[in-house]
């Protein structure tokens, strides 16, 4: 066999290498209720859930809880199947969270009842739609 | 002038390719008819910039560009910001790049302007296509610049009057109000323009049937387009590290993959390149590779801005309707290309004989292999959207997320890839110049096999390096910068410095990679919470708190050091340093304020009180935090924090520079600073030389005291002004406050005092003569406070070197290479 081959092999084998890790690292998009299968399951993976803040019937953000340290916060979210689901964000509330459209929110479960995000994605109202 | 852009491009490219067609009598003509379209070209699109420019700098709001980006409040410099911040002016840049290093290749070609040029117009009439704003019918070709807000706006204002104009525009993201903004994305767009050029020559050679000779003029290119798009992108990593607050120089954003996965094929073919003009071999791949790179930007430019990136990015534009036409712009390209070049394949001239493992075509060959499977490695995962995109449209459902966390998972194999890389270069180099075989190259690399063992030994103790990966990352950066030191001296003994910009470059890799690797992998956050709370939350316990709070004039401790928050500053035209917002009173009008205390700096008064100042940037706020090491003050940060409207809390970090390391410090929450909601009124009556406590705060009643006349208030016969002086305690700091009573004729009135700092509002309610008591009412808030979070990053300092030793590198290549390729023109032989 050729030299060259053995780079093409080699090289073959190291890029099904990445591409099986991708697969494997890649997070999936899920809701509560599908998570929560999940963590009972033992499967620990953070996840993505897309979803809203709770809001009350006059379209108040509801449910936010501010550590005692302002370090942390508790809020309520709704996912996109309307399941309810108290979330922990180990970071300060970032200032425009209240008027976020749509929230994604990156973790997994770590208790029963409570999810606990490592990173928040938020969406917000565009500019242009607000001010004109 | 748009259009007459459009037009011209494409009656450009039209006459270039009859005349790389035409025999020499028409010649000529042809050459002069192309080259009056390129010129017409270039005006219009010269025009096209400074028009908008004008409209950004005159602030003509009606125009919806203007509006939507410029504000009144900025300076100068950041309206060229402005004008590219949205999507339109960005294609705007990338145009006039185009343009410009069109007008160069122009005059320093002589056979290759032609073909050349034809491959330049093309792309410039799509990327001119996108500005068009033509809407035939549904179909709508480009995004025009020069909309007027009133037909995109619904607002009812219009229907109102129509020539309404408002006021003043939404602003610049204040994100990218930062000098580094300014420059880093027209040396970004430079860099993807200049990818053009080997592609072009690649292109022209090929239908020429010239498929050697173009590397010598696409060659120095090449090495432009690396240099330039390198140095765009630390530019961004090093805007990041001064102005972002996600900790760091680099996030493994789709946007920033997408601008380092050009770069590493750009970086592989510039090797394939030199090997061929060595040795004749690896031509066909380096073809393969110029076309990915050139193919990578467009496809970089269809991530960014299609929207199909959606959330997962900080910094993709929104849609704007163009998806489809940067599509077929990309489509067009790699089927032109493929299309060509497939056409060509058999006539390509290769080399049959195989490489050996002593020869340095195969130690370059393995090394652009590896960049090209780190590129494949980053773009993978990148485009998970794009794979979503294709399933959803063939009616399938796909809820592929990328990888939860990026910066762990990317790497995790870059790092190795970069690993192997650097040994590559190390090894390589010495083949590079040297006919070696078993012996000789072992007598060759023990000397600084042996020296980098050392050196790494030192960085490990020195550094406390004691993870294997770490230790392995170590020993192949010191690798690779003492064996291409040893070639560099060499060189530089032997021959001249001309043909040291490989082992530069290299010698910058190996620093770059040290430096990431002590930089991220020994960043520690310092601002660990050491309140003494404890939280009965069980798991919560474990999470670490990287943020803490300061309450203003507390001291906390963080690590060594004690920090005490002492409050917020604003940036004063013409005074250097801070001032406090104390001595500040802010008017109607936006970045203007009014003295309330004579500002000093350095011993020299600025502004009397009463004046008028002028600031910086209203919005943005300054929160001086002090530094101490048991007692004695170390230094003092300001890390910037703006309220957004319609960002939220926008923050910028500030940093401590040491030689060895960055102490780096941002804000993450801060107080509301609008007018807060007083808690009940609170009364105390207290005689003059008492103590009693507002809030938490030790206060002392000096005296009740008469006043002849009261700023702003005109006092008459028979009135009474009364103001009472406290001093009030807190911590280290005594303030005094002087709330005032006054009766006049039948009239009570009362001037409060609110200290914000403080959170107290203090008024004194009524004079009691008859038990010589004074009665205060006093409203409680709280404490101005900020939350922070520090972090150290070790060896920082390293990468930013490496990264400019790099860049020298490609600096001395491109001239070495140009050189060349003038000579070789000039001999007739281009």
């Amino acid at each position: 066999m050729k030299k060259g081959h053995i780079l093409g092999i080699g090289v073959i084998a190291i890029a099904i290498v990445i591409i099986i890790t991708m697969m494997g690292s890649a997070s999936t998009y899920e809701s509560f209720t599908t998570a929560r299968t999940m963590a009972i399951n033992g499967n620990d993976k953070a996840i993505h859930v897309v979803g809203e803040l709770k809001k009350n019937t006059s379209g108040n953000v509801v449910g936010i809880e501010v550590g005692e340290d302002k370090t942390s916060f508790h809020f309520m979210m709704v996912d996109n199947d309307g399941v309810e689901q108290k979330v922990f964000y180990n970071e300060p509330v970032p200032a425009d969270f209240h008027r976020s459209e749509q929230v994604v929110v990156i973790g997994s479960y770590k208790r029963d009842d409570l999810f606990v995000a490592d990173k928040i994605l938020m969406k917000c109202p565009s500019k242009y739609q607000e001010e004109v | 002038m748009v259009i007459l852009a459009f037009v011209s491009s494409i009656v450009t490219a039209f006459s270039y390719y009859k005349y790389t067609l035409a025999n020499e009598l028409e010649k000529a003509s042809w050459r002069k008819f192309s080259r009056v379209a390129f010129y017409v070209h270039a005006l219009a699109s010269f025009a096209v910039v400074a028009i908008l420019f004008n409209i950004i700098y005159n602030f003509r709001f009606e125009y919806f560009y203007a509006y939507s980006h410029a504000s009144r409040a900025l300076p100068v410099h950041y309206m060229i910001s402005s004008f590219w911040e949205g999507q339109e002016g960005s294609f705007i840049l990338w145009i006039f790049w185009n343009v410009v290093l069109g007008i160069v290749l122009v005059h320093t070609n002589k056979t290759w302007e032609g073909p050349v040029m034809v491959v330049f117009a093309l792309v410039q009439a799509f990327l001119v296509s996108m500005i068009l704003g033509v809407v035939i019918g549904d179909l709508k070709i480009g995004s025009s610049p020069f909309i007027l807000l009133r037909d995109v706006s619904n607002a009812p204002i219009f229907s109102i009057d129509p020539n309404f104009v408002p006021e003043d525009g939404t602003g610049l993201n204040p994100l990218l109000q930062n000098i580094w903004m300014v420059i880093h994305p027209p040396t970004l767009f430079l860099g993807y323009a200049s990818t053009l050029i080997p592609f072009a020559y690649l292109m022209g050679g090929l239908a020429t049937g010239r498929y050697k000779e173009w590397i010598r003029p696409a060659l120095p290119w090449t090495i432009f387009s690396a240099f330039i798009l390198g140095m765009g992108i630390m530019m961004g990593a090093y805007w990041a590290y001064v102005t972002l607050n996600f900790g760091g120089y680099w996030n493994w954003d789709p946007v920033e993959n997408a601008s380092y996965v050009p770069w590493l094929i750009l970086v592989a073919s510039i090797h394939t390149m030199i090997t061929y003009k060595k040795s004749s071999t690896a031509l066909k791949t380096s073809i393969v590779l110029v076309i990915t790179s050139f193919i990578l930007v467009l496809y970089a430019t269809f991530l960014v801005r299609s929207g199909v990136l959606g959330d997962t990015s900080v910094h993709s534009f929104t849609d704007l309707g163009l998806s489809g036409q940067l599509l077929i712009y990309l489509l067009f390209f790699l089927f032109i290309a493929i299309f060509i070049s497939a056409k060509h394949w058999k006539h390509i001239p290769t080399s049959e004989k195989e490489a050996s493992v002593y020869s340095r075509e195969f130690w370059i060959f393995i090394g652009a292999t590896t960049l090209g499977l780190m590129a494949f490695q980053v773009i993978l995962p990148t485009s998970i959207p794009v794979f979503n995109a294709i399933i959803e449209s063939f009616g399938g459902i796909s809820n592929m997320a990328p990888p939860a966390d990026q910066e762990e998972f990317y790497s995790k194999f870059q790092l190795w890839f970069a690993v192997a890389l650097a040994i590559l270069t190390g090894v390589g180099q010495f083949f590079w110049w040297k006919k070696m075989d078993t012996k000789a190259l072992k007598d060759a690399l023990t000397v600084p096999y042996v020296l980098a063992m050392i050196a790494a030994a030192v960085i490990i103790t020195l550094g406390k390096v004691y993870n294997l990966s770490y230790i392995v990352i170590v020993v192949a950066g010191a690798f690779t910068i003492v064996a291409n030191a040893t070639i560099l001296f060499q060189l530089l003994k032997k021959s001249s410095f001309k043909l040291t910009g490989g082992s530069l470059a290299h010698i910058g890799l190996g620093m770059i990679l040290i430096g990431v690797m002590f930089s991220s992998g020994y960043s520690e956050v310092i601002s660990t919470n050491m309140s003494g709370l404890t939280y009965k939350k069980d798991w919560e316990d474990e999470l670490n708190k990287e943020n803490v709070l300061l309450w203003i004039n507390k001291p906390i401790q963080m690590k060594e050091y004690d920090v005490i928050y002492r409050g917020r500053h604003k940036k004063v035209v013409g005074v250097p340093g801070y001032v406090s917002v104390n001595k500040l009173q802010s008017t109607e009008k936006v970045n203007e304020a009014i003295a309330l205390a004579d500002i000093e700096a350095k011993g020299k008064t600025y502004y009397k009180k009463g004046e008028k100042v002028e600031i910086v940037l209203e919005e943005n706020s300054y929160f001086e935090i002090e530094y101490y090491k048991g007692d004695d003050y170390q230094f003092t940060l300001y890390p910037m924090s703006q309220p957004n409207p319609t960002m939220g809390l926008i923050s910028s970090p500030d940093s401590k520079w040491f030689l060895g390391k960055d102490l780096y410090t941002h804000i993450s929450a801060i107080n509301d600073y609008d007018e807060p909601e007083w808690k009940d009124d609170e009364f105390y009556e207290v005689s003059p030389g008492e103590q009693f406590h507002i809030s938490d705060f030790v206060t002392t009643f000096e005296s009740g005291e008469v006043l002849d006349e009261v700023e702003g208030i005109d006092l008459k016969e028979g009135d009474v002004a009364v103001q009472a002086n406290l001093l009030i305690y807190d911590n280290d700091i005594e303030k005094r406050i002087k709330p005032i009573f006054i009766i006049s004729g039948n009239q009570v009135g009362r001037i409060p005092v609110t200290d914000q700092e403080l959170g107290i509002k203090v008024e004194l309610n009524n004079i009691i003569p008859e038990e010589n008591k004074f009665s205060f009412k006093v409203n409680r808030y709280q404490k101005d406070y900020v939350v922070m979070k520090a972090m150290v990053k070790p060896q920082i300092n390293v990468l930013w070197a490496g990264t400019i030793l790099m860049l020298i590198g490609f600096a001395v290549a491109i001239y070495r290479r140009y050189d060349e390729f003038v000579k070789m023109r000039d001999k007739g032989l281009e």
